[in-house]
């Protein structure tokens, strides 16, 4: 019997909007699945979209992003940066073969702790229907 | 490399959701650890003390405690390192408490989760790199950039701290928009009369140099050490000797449009914005005085010669460089221009005016001595328009102006005042009034005998020899039509037409009301995103004199933090380029948002080269730089690619 499709699923987090927003989820008890795990950066403006490439040859099924929702980055414009590496990197991702729809990014702010469990249960629902990343490669 | 990992039960928050023991056991086998231990409260003294002893008993060099989220607890972590001789950048946090005990329901899940995350901050925490945040010296200035109410609230109180103040206004006096002001909402004090021995506090302290007529040009550094060129564009006459005798007016053939009184009457061409003008100094107006144009007339400078002989036609533009440790930006705001609303007819009928205007009509000093005269007439039907160019998407203002209500209820009293039997109506959206005494002041208005029509005129025009203002009585659901013999126009605040030059010269951010943008809106409302530079009054939104005084005072006592630490501690993780693989593209240069990388010359291989370096005073830390990096030499410290790799690889291992 095939095992249940359980997704690895990494998330790239602001430190002052999505981060803070996702401390906001667990204080308020919002359940979402535990197949999110958090890195922590100080902005998205820092994500080199060569660690989503990382987080994918290292298992994971999906990668969300998620900071400050444009116009409020803690850094002035690094969400911006980011949004545009990505809008590039998710060409790319086509042209190698990889779903965009696996790299998610959104916005949340540190008062979105609602928001941000929506997200990650949309993000997971996705790649289930996805499927494993790895049968791809088979 | 000895990694100690403290499990927190944090009571039963985590240990409910994650077998914490387990958790324990699991880390005690992962590389490097020496140490691994679960206790109820890790943030507690004697899980502190259990810290402390292992970091002595177990010469530990790196720390994973995983328990709640780094926001909450990091900081209390690395003063514990700090005490016992560690460096505290060698810590790392797995949340597992809002990032994973708090947000799953599955036990066992939770706990396989946990393992992941304690897995991948062990990995990091051995590659975590000791970090010294540096300290640099604070010059003790302060410079304030607008010489209004804000401004001036902002430089005496830093000034009577003790510190040195630069104040730079462009005019050729201090006192900015409240001057120009009669009566003051809902108090009814004459704003003079609460203004002028404030601007004279400013202008005698001993502690403030007041550049006035001057603008700030220049300014470079950071928080504590901030170069500022200072243009002081020409008066033609000198502060130190002119008397302020008036002399040279009387001799003066030549007048203008008098600007102070919003052109509303003329004035000579050397002359002083308004008796009470700080500095107390005469003025040439450049682009009238004939004598700058023709070389036809001394008269002012031969009657001046006479006494002080302060006039000075050879007087040049001068540059002025100072150096500060902190900004106080008050340059305050333009009011809209109802040319923008040509069906109110502002620049057709010279019986439409603008609230400001009314101010000086109304005003003891102004053209009409404070009687209320219109073409040399008392008018009788006087109508008040609110918000216009405030709440008003059509003109692109979405915001509330938040002093139009009560100026126009308080101007509607002046009328009452000054023309008992005058019929006064204002049409209004909502009135707002919600300051102190507001809303007790708008009854009394009412009681007086002001009529309140809910409606937003559709026009203004002419019938016969009368003005007729046409609207929608909102309440009653019909048209009105109200004849007048002026009409004021509630004008609304616009962002300073300098606001652009502002932002550029200091690399401030600007909210989509084009105002300039605070670092919180509630919990850092004066500060900005650039340390060291704060805000004050109107240029940070629209607000009234007692919201603009004490947010002058916010922002003095914000600045005159790093003034009397006289220090300034900088951001530790912050970005550095290995200077022997830059390629000096430069994109980090580009992509930094706080100018904080700039080429250098290196010598590499009996070679010349141009590489990126990080002025780490500046350097706020985001890691933009490492990201759009190609070589691998910007790296962000702490997040250093190699230290997210790790992680990412942690993450991806399957744990039993």
């Amino acid at each position: 019997m095939l095992k249940k499709f359980d997704p690895n699923i990494v998330a790239f987090l602001c430190n002052w909007c999505s981060y803070a927003g996702a401390d906001l989820t667990g204080t308020s008890h919002f359940h979402y699945p535990e197949n999110l795990r958090a890195v922590r950066v100080m902005c998205t403006g820092r994500i080199n979209p060569l660690f989503a490439v990382a987080a994918f040859r290292q298992g994971a099924d999906g990668v969300l992003i998620s900071g400050c929702h444009p116009g409020e980055c803690h850094y002035m414009q690094g969400n911006y940066l980011a949004r545009r590496k990505i809008t590039l990197f998710r060409n790319l991702m086509e042209f190698v073969g990889i779903s965009p729809e696996r790299l998610r990014m959104s916005w949340v702010s540190a008062s979105e702790g609602k928001k941000f469990a929506d997200v990650v249960k949309e993000v997971t629902n996705k790649i289930k229907e996805l499927g494993p990343l790895s049968a791809f490669e088979e | 490399m000895k990694i100690g990992v403290y499990i927190c039960h944090c009571g039963v928050n985590i240990k409910a959701k994650v077998n914490v023991q387990k958790l324990a056991k699991f880390a005690e086998q992962l590389p490097h650890v020496r140490v691994s231990k679960e206790n109820l409260y890790m943030c507690s003294e004697p899980g502190q003390q259990m810290i402390k002893k292992d970091i002595e008993e177990h010469g530990l060099d790196r720390i994973v405690v995983a328990a709640c989220s780094p926001r909450m607890h990091e900081i209390t972590f690395r003063n514990l390192m700090k005490s016992v001789g560690l460096n505290p950048y060698c810590l790392e946090i797995a949340n597992i408490r809002e990032h994973c005990a708090w947000v799953h329901e599955d036990k066992m899940k939770a706990t396989k989760k946990a393992q992941k995350l304690v897995a991948a901050a062990v990995q990091k925490a051995s590659l975590l790199e000791p970090l010294e945040a540096k300290e640099v010296d604070v010059v003790p200035a302060a410079l304030v950039i607008g010489g209004g109410i804000a401004g001036i609230q902002s430089a005496l109180d830093i000034a009577d701290a003790g510190y040195q103040v630069y104040l730079v206004e462009k005019e050729p006096s201090i006192g900015g928009h409240m001057i120009q002001l009669d009566k003051t909402f809902p108090t009814l004090d004459c704003s003079a009369c609460i203004m002028t021995p404030k601007m004279a506090d400013a202008g005698r302290h001993p502690n403030i140099k007041l550049f006035s007529y001057s603008e700030v040009v220049d300014v470079k550094g950071f928080v504590g050490n901030f170069d500022v060129t200072i243009k002081k564009k020409p008066r033609y006459v000198d502060e130190e000797k002119c008397t302020a005798c008036g002399l040279c007016t009387q001799y003066c053939s030549v007048e203008a449009p008098d600007p102070f009184n919003l052109n509303l009457s003329k004035r000579k061409c050397i002359y002083i914005p308004f008796p009470q003008s700080v500095p107390a100094c005469y003025v040439v107006d450049p682009e009238n005085c004939r004598y700058l144009k023709t070389k036809e007339c001394t008269q002012c400078v031969e009657v001046c010669k006479k006494g002080p002989d302060a006039i000075d036609f050879n007087q040049k533009e001068q540059w002025v460089e100072v150096k500060v440790g902190a900004i106080v930006v008050a340059t305050g705001y333009d009011t809209f221009d109802p040319a923008l609303k040509p069906e109110y007819g502002y620049n057709l009928y010279e019986n439409v005016i603008t609230g400001l205007e009314f101010e000086r009509l109304s005003n003891a000093a102004g053209p009409t001595t404070g009687e209320i005269l219109i073409g040399g007439k008392r008018p009788k039907d006087v109508v008040f328009i609110q918000c216009v160019g405030s709440r008003d998407k059509t003109v692109g203002n979405e915001y509330c102006s938040r002093v139009c209500c009560m100026y126009t209820a308080k101007q509607a009293h002046l009328v009452r005042e000054k023309i008992p039997n005058a019929n006064i109506t204002v049409f209004y959206m909502d009135v707002r009034a919600f300051g102190k005494g507001f809303e007790e002041f708008y009854d009394r208005v009412k009681m007086e005998g002001v009529t309140y029509r809910r409606g937003n005129p559709s026009e203004v025009y002419r019938r016969g020899g009368r003005l007729v203002v046409k609207s929608e009585d909102t309440l009653r659901g019909e048209l009105v039509e109200v004849e007048a013999d002026l009409v004021v126009l509630a004008t609304g605040m616009v962002p300073s037409r300098h606001t652009s030059e502002i932002v550029s010269l200091l690399k401030l951010s600007q909210s989509p009301d084009k105002f300039l943008l605070e670092a919180h809106p509630k919990l850092r409302p004066v500060d900005t995103a650039s340390d060291g530079i704060f805000l004050a009054g109107c240029c940070q939104g629209p607000k009234d004199i007692p919201d603009t005084v004490a947010q002058g005072s916010a922002a003095a006592a914000r600045a005159l933090i790093p003034l009397c630490r006289g220090k300034v501690t900088t951001e530790a993780m912050v970005s550095t380029i290995r200077e022997d693989i830059c390629r000096g593209c430069g994109f980090c240069v580009d992509a930094c948002p706080y100018d904080a990388i700039e080429f250098k010359k290196v010598k590499r291989a009996g070679r010349q080269v141009e590489v990126a370096s990080v002025n780490e005073v500046l350097c706020k830390g985001c890691g933009v730089c490492a990201s759009v990096c190609l070589s691998g030499a910007a790296q962000h410290k702490s997040f250093k690619d190699g230290q997210i790799l790790s992680v990412l690889a942690a993450l991806g291992e399957e744990y039993a």
